[in-house]
């Protein structure tokens, strides 16, 4: 099957217009399944390009405390793959944003991978990424995924060798998600140094967008990583925001943040 | 059968185990497994490790044999491996002495470590304390308020013990923390993990570092007795104490290997840790194994009356010597472990360890129907730190009447 393009030509966009391609990152089924979608689309309206769905797990060895408690509220909420599957469809019922599901591997494993793909496709998502898939495991997933026309992403990190830039640029579609430092999800206050070499060592070794993420969370960031990266990845930040809020007020909220971290209006 | 040895140059033991970590730590794997491969074929690396586990661990440790244990039960000659003599312990002073001189040659000041139950942590506290490299260790906040005394070892050694609230707050959850702190630490630490779990190169080179148990005790029986046991008995949690004393005996077809989950207090999903019949293949922290898990792919709860058992993931070497029917599991529930522990003080004056009385019970067990059989229990750990608990459960010997 084709790939949707949806990711592609979102980022192409992007570029058209001068400006970084802002990922947001939401764990699905915080603060439950039902409010997911509705918060999916203030980010939107907010300014968010494309929309990373998380799958709660766990057990996530990748992430900071903001994203482990959202991951927990998730859980207990009820929130399971096929779950997040049905809040994809009702996001695809409503918007065109790229969705990307954001997963560690076993709640995908359990579900099986084959029809994952399957029903991920079908439930309007576009790509998806295993937080903890190096390339050299991830032969199974990509080529089930990859039949049914999702984007595979992959992550690049600080301490990635050569070589293996090489593999994840090459199992990489849609775009690269570059790790800008060693460490957990979380906010920052400044961007890693060796975020901008990175990007330029992998610019040589492939054409794919490259978007940054771990520790971006202010629109200096963006700005700062619009210079050398095609997108800028923003999760923890987000998450705060829907804990940090009365029920009510969280969608107003998610669409201010954005607003101010693409520089729209609020 | 293909031996199992050596995993394939991804790790993988059958379709187990391999590397599923997060892209950050991939590149420090790779570091870690090729300077492994270098020690492991220097000389003067081994002979620093044979002379550590001789002169400062203890070994060779004894074979024992349980004469009265054996009379009584009518059966088998029971023999004791008692690594539960070593320093620090229990067996896991092998694997940490190994890792430390492998983190000194790679030139890591810092050290970070997970633990359960605390033996593993104490046995890393003491390795860093005589190698003068910084020590923290992760423990969940459960285990660490069970587990109080070796908490106090802990900081006694120097090391720096980190509660970890997340989660269960037990030793899963002390795991995902060590990896997260080395995750970001990557440059001057070395993760010192405990059991024979995780991504490779772990499991391997845990499984290196415990194999002298079982090399040892091969040639004791055979000093001893001119012939090799029928039936090995091994607790398995991660699987490190089971991994190492099975390894000798892998191409003497004629000796079963029986490894002893954790039963806990029945058959329901998260109230044991008995991974190759209650859990089906998945991922945890690094490794694919048999792992407890929901219909969701969410990692259960476990339970178990030993912390060093309470682990929701097989060791993937286990996974696969189950799966080629070379070993047997079998799970011991926590009534079972403890009545054994109480049986082996009283018949041969030996407290063990919590975890090593799972495989205590099964060879008692087995053990009357067994005449003229030979068996070999791996008695990784002595009691002394599961004092606490055999008070909570054996109230009637704790009155001050007596």
């Amino acid at each position: 099957m084709e790939s949707s393009q949806r990711i592609a030509r979102r980022f192409a966009e992007c570029k058209s217009a001068g400006r970084p391609a802002l990922v947001a990152y939401l764990t699905a089924g915080d603060p439950s399944p039902e409010r997911t979608p509705g918060l999916v689309l203030a980010l939107e309206r907010g300014g968010a390009d494309i929309l990373e769905l998380g799958v709660p797990f766990s057990d996530p060895i990748a992430d900071g405390p903001v994203i482990q408690e959202a991951s927990d509220r998730a859980l207990k909420a009820g929130t399971s793959v096929a779950k997040v599957l049905e809040i994809a469809r009702a996001i695809r019922q409503r918007s065109e944003i790229p969705l990307v599901l954001f997963s560690y591997l076993n709640p995908l494993l359990s579900y099986g991978f084959s029809q994952l793909a399957s029903d991920a496709r079908e439930s309007g998502i576009d790509g998806v990424l295993l937080t903890d898939v190096s390339v050299e495991e991830a032969g199974e997933p990509v080529s089930q995924l990859r039949a049914h026309g999702l984007d595979t992403i992959f992550l690049a990190a600080p301490t990635s060798t050569e070589r293996r830039l090489k593999l994840v640029a090459e199992y990489s579609s849609g775009f690269v998600y570059v790790v800008s430092r060693t460490g957990v999800t979380g906010e920052r206050s400044s961007l890693a140094a060796n975020v901008e070499p990175l990007c330029t060592r992998l610019r040589a070794l492939t054409d794919k967008p490259l978007a940054v993420g771990f520790g971006v969370s202010k629109r200096e960031h963006v700005q700062a990583l619009g210079e050398y990266a095609d997108g800028a990845v923003v999760g923890s930040a987000i998450m705060r925001i829907v804990d940090g809020h009365p029920d009510a007020e969280i969608e107003a909220r998610l669409e201010a943040f954005l607003a101010d971290l693409t520089g729209g209006q609020p | 059968m293909s031996s199992p040895r050596t995993p394939d140059a991804g790790g993988h033991f059958g379709p187990y185990g391999g590397r599923y970590v997060p892209e950050t730590l991939m590149a420090p794997l790779e570091e870690l497994e090729r300077a492994y491969y270098e020690a492991r074929q220097d000389p003067a690396f081994q002979a620093e490790l044979v002379d550590l586990l001789a002169n400062y661990a203890g070994r060779p440790t004894p074979l024992y044999e349980a004469k009265r244990l054996s009379e009584q039960l009518g059966g088998a000659r029971i023999f004791i491996k008692r690594e539960d003599l070593l320093h620090t312990g229990a067996h896991k002073i092998n694997n940490c002495l190994g890792q430390i001189l492998l983190a000194r040659r790679m030139g890591k000041r810092r050290i970070i470590a997970e633990t359960g139950a605390g033996q593993h942590g104490v046995a890393t506290a003491t390795v860093c304390a005589l190698f003068g490299l910084d020590c923290t260790v992760y423990m969940g906040d459960e285990d660490m308020r069970r587990q109080r005394l070796n908490v106090f070892r802990m900081r006694l050694l120097g090391a720096k013990v980190v509660a970890v609230h997340s989660g269960s707050k037990t030793l899963k959850d002390a795991v995902s923390e060590a990896m997260r702190d080395w995750v970001t630490n990557v440059d001057s630490t070395h993760y010192l993990l405990g059991s024979a779990l995780g991504a490779h190169p772990y499991p391997m080179m845990v499984r290196d570092f415990h194999r002298c148990t079982g090399d040892e005790a091969r040639r004791q029986m055979l000093e001893r007795i001119g012939r090799l046991p029928d039936t090995i008995f091994a607790c398995v949690g991660g699987g490190s104490n089971a991994i190492g004393i099975f390894t000798a005996f892998l191409d003497d077809a004629e000796v079963k290997l029986v490894g002893i989950e954790a039963g806990g207090r029945g058959a329901k999903l998260g109230q044991h840790a008995a991974r190759l019949s209650g859990g089906r293949p998945g991922v945890l922290q690094g490794a694919y194994s048999y792992l407890l898990q929901d219909g969701d792919g969410q990692v259960s709860l476990t339970h178990s009356i030993s912390a060093g058992l309470d682990y929701a993931l097989i060791g993937p070497e286990h996974a696969y010597l189950h799966d080629q029917g070379r070993a047997e599991y079998l799970s011991a529930r926590d009534d079972e472990a403890l009545a054994a522990a109480t049986r082996l003080a009283r018949t041969e004056g030996i407290i063990p360890a919590l975890e090593s009385a799972h495989a205590v019970a099964e060879a008692i067990r087995q053990a009357p129907d067994a005449k003229g059989k030979v068996f070999l229990v791996n008695l990784s750990g002595r009691g002394d730190k599961d004092t606490d608990i055999y008070r909570e459960n054996l109230p009637e010997l704790d009155s001050p009447e007596g």
